[in-house]
C-alpha cells in the first residue's frame, strides 16, 4: 500500500503557486432558516495537518458546518477563510468531500472516477495512471467496469472517497462516511482515509461514533445546538472532556 | 361487429402483401413525426435544461405556461401554421403550405411543449440529487448539463417517446397544414380520416390498427431499452 500512496503525490507541487489553504480561521459564523440559528457564533482555527473529527448529537450543526467549510452553503454571517485564499471557490478546488450518501453517476466505476479526472487538467495517459493507482489503493480494481450504483453501500461509498482522492485533494472532508455500514467497509474506508492522511492530506471528518473518532482523530470539535462546546487534542477529549454534556462512563467510555 | 372483423382481416392482408399505397403513407408518417420529435428534442431539451436547472425571476411562471402549452389544441396550432404559411401570410413566401414540411412545423409546435415540460421534471430531480456533489467537484455549467442529460438520457427518451405519442396520433394540424393531398401529404391519421369520411369504415379501421401496431412498436422498443438499463443500473 505504501508504493500506492506513494505514486499519488507528484502533482501536489501543481498548486504550489497557490496560497496556503491553512489555517483554517471561522469568525462569528452563523447560519439561520428562518428565525433558528442552526450555527451559532461559532468561532474556530484549525491548523494544517491533524485528523479534525467534528463531533455532536444529532441536530447539532456538524453536517451543515462541513458544507459552510466546502462553501456549498452561504453564511448568513461571519466569515471562514481558509488561509490566504481570497475566494471560496478557489478554495474548493482544491478540497474534496465525501457525502454521508455517496452521490455516483449512473455509469461505471472508472466512468466516475475519470469524470473527475477530466475536470483537472490532465493529459489522458496522466488521467490513466492516476485511475489505476487510486482503484488499487482503494481496492476496487476489479469492480472497474461495473455501474457502480450496483455496488453495495460499502463499495459505493469507496468509490465515492477514490473519486474524491484522485483529485489529490489538500483536504478531504467526510460527513459520516460510515453510517450504516458494515464492520468491514468501516475498517476499509477508515484505512482509505488513513492513507489520504499519510499522503499528507488533511482530514476533517464529522461523525457521531464516538469509537471512530477514537480511532481516527487528533483533535475534537464538539458541536452541541450550533455551537462549539469543546476544541481540544483528542487525548484530553476522551480522558477528561471539558464539555459539561460529555462524561465518561463506568467503562471509561466518553458518552454524548 | 362485421366491420370489425373485416377490418383485422384487411389490416393483416395490406401489411402482408406490403402495399405500396399503405407504405407510403406509413413511410410519410413516420418521417413527418420523427422529424418533428428529433426538432422538438434539440429545442424541448434546451429549455428543459435551462428551466431545470437554472433559477431566475419568473421561472415559476414558465413552468406553469409550458405545462399550460401541453394541452395545445392540434386544430388551433393547424390554423396559425396555416396562416402564417398561406400566400397572405408572414411566411407565405416560403411556399411550404401543403408540403411535408409544414407537417413537421406544426407538429413540432405541438410537441415541443411536451418535450421541454417533462424534460425539465427529470432533469430538475438528477439535478437536485447531483447539484451538491457537482459543485463540490467544481463541475463546469455545460459539462453539468451534458453530464445530466446523458445520465438522464433513458428518462428522456421516454420523454421524446411520449412526443412521438403525441405527433404519430395527432390529425388536426396536419389535415389542415397537409391537405391530405395523395402522395404528397396523405399520413395514417388523415388517411383514416379520409376513409371514414368516404364510408370505407374497414379501410380506415385497418389503417387504424395499423397506426396502433407502429405505436405499440415504438413504445415496446423504447421500455426494453429502459429495462436493460434499469437491470444495469444506468437508468
Amino acid at each position: 500500500m505504501p508504493s500506492d500512496v506513494e505514486a499519488l503525490q507528484p502533482e501536489r507541487g501543481s498548486t504550489d503557486t497557490a496560497q496556503s489553504l491553512f489555517p483554517l480561521n471561522v469568525h462569528q459564523l452563523v447560519y439561520s432558516v428562518g428565525t433558528q440559528r442552526l450555527i451559532d457564533g461559532i468561532d474556530l482555527t484549525i491548523e494544517q495537518g491533524s485528523r479534525t473529527i467534528i463531533m455532536g448529537p444529532n441536530g447539532a450543526g456538524k453536517s451543515l458546518l462541513l458544507r459552510l467549510l466546502h462553501g456549498l452553503l452561504v453564511p448568513t454571517a461571519g466569515e471562514i477563510r481558509w488561509g490566504e485564499t481570497p475566494r471560496m471557490d478557489q478554495a474548493r478546488r482544491r478540497q474534496a468531500l465525501v457525502f454521508q450518501r455517496p452521490v455516483l453517476l449512473r455509469r461505471s466505476v472508472g466512468a466516475n472516477l475519470r469524470f473527475a479526472l477530466k475536470l483537472r487538467r490532465h493529459t489522458r495517459a496522466e488521467r490513466e495512471e492516476r485511475l489505476r493507482h487510486i482503484l488499487e489503493l482503494a481496492s476496487l480494481s476489479h469492480l472497474v467496469d461495473r455501474p457502480a450504483r450496483v455496488l453495495s453501500q460499502g463499495e459505493q461509498q469507496r468509490v465515492a472517497i477514490a473519486r474524491a482522492l484522485v483529485l489529490e485533494p489538500e483536504v478531504l472532508l467526510l460527513d459520516e462516511p460510515t453510517v450504516s455500514l458494515d464492520p468491514a467497509s468501516v475498517e476499509a474506508i477508515e484505512e482509505l482515509i488513513l492513507a489520504a492522511h499519510r499522503r499528507g492530506t488533511k482530514i476533517i471528518l464529522v461523525t457521531h461514533d464516538m469509537a471512530q473518532a477514537r480511532r481516527l482523530a487528533d483533535e475534537v470539535v464538539l458541536l452541541e445546538q450550533g455551537r462549539v462546546v469543546e476544541y481540544s487534542p483528542a487525548l484530553q477529549f476522551f480522558q477528561q472532556p471539558n464539555a459539561a454534556t460529555v462524561h465518561i462512563d463506568g467503562s471509561s467510555r466518553v458518552v454524548l | 361487429m362485421q366491420d370489425f372483423g373485416q377490418a383485422f382481416t384487411l389490416a393483416f392482408q395490406l401489411i402482408v402483401s406490403v402495399d405500396p399505397t399503405l407504405s407510403e403513407i406509413i413511410l410519410l408518417s413516420l418521417r413527418v413525426s420523427l422529424g418533428a420529435v428529433t426538432i422538438a428534442s434539440v429545442i424541448g431539451l434546451s429549455i428543459g435544461a435551462i428551466v431545470g436547472i437554472l433559477r431566475f425571476p419568473g421561472r415559476g411562471a414558465i413552468i406553469v405556461f409550458l405545462n399550460a402549452l401541453m394541452g395545445l389544441p392540434p386544430v388551433v396550432v393547424g390554423l396559425v401554421v396555416y396562416m402564417t404559411l398561406s400566400h397572405a401570410g408572414p411566411l407565405g413566401w416560403l411556399h411550404l403550405l401543403y408540403s411535408p414540411t409544414a407537417m413537421i412545423i406544426a407538429q413540432t409546435i405541438l410537441v415541443t411543449p411536451i418535450i421541454a415540460s417533462l424534460s425539465r421534471q427529470v432533469i430538475e430531480d438528477f439535478y437536485s440529487e447531483y447539484r451538491e456533489q457537482f459543485l463540490s467537484l467544481g463541475v463546469p455549467p455545460k459539462t453539468a448539463v451534458a453530464a445530466l442529460l446523458w445520465d438522464a438520457r433513458y428518462s428522456l427518451l421516454t420523454v421524446a417517446l411520449a412526443g412521438f405519442g403525441r405527433a404519430i396520433a395527432e390529425v388536426g394540424a396536419v389535415i389542415i397544414v397537409g391537405g391530405n393531398i395523395k402522395h404528397v401529404t396523405r399520413v395514417m391519421t388523415t388517411a383514416i380520416a379520409l376513409e371514414t369520411s368516404k364510408g370505407d369504415l374497414a379501410l380506415a379501421l385497418a389503417l387504424g390498427l395499423i397506426l396502433i401496431l407502429i405505436a405499440l412498436s415504438v413504445n415496446a422498443t423504447v421500455s426494453l431499452l429502459r429495462l436493460n438499463a434499469s437491470n444495469s443500473a444506468y437508468a
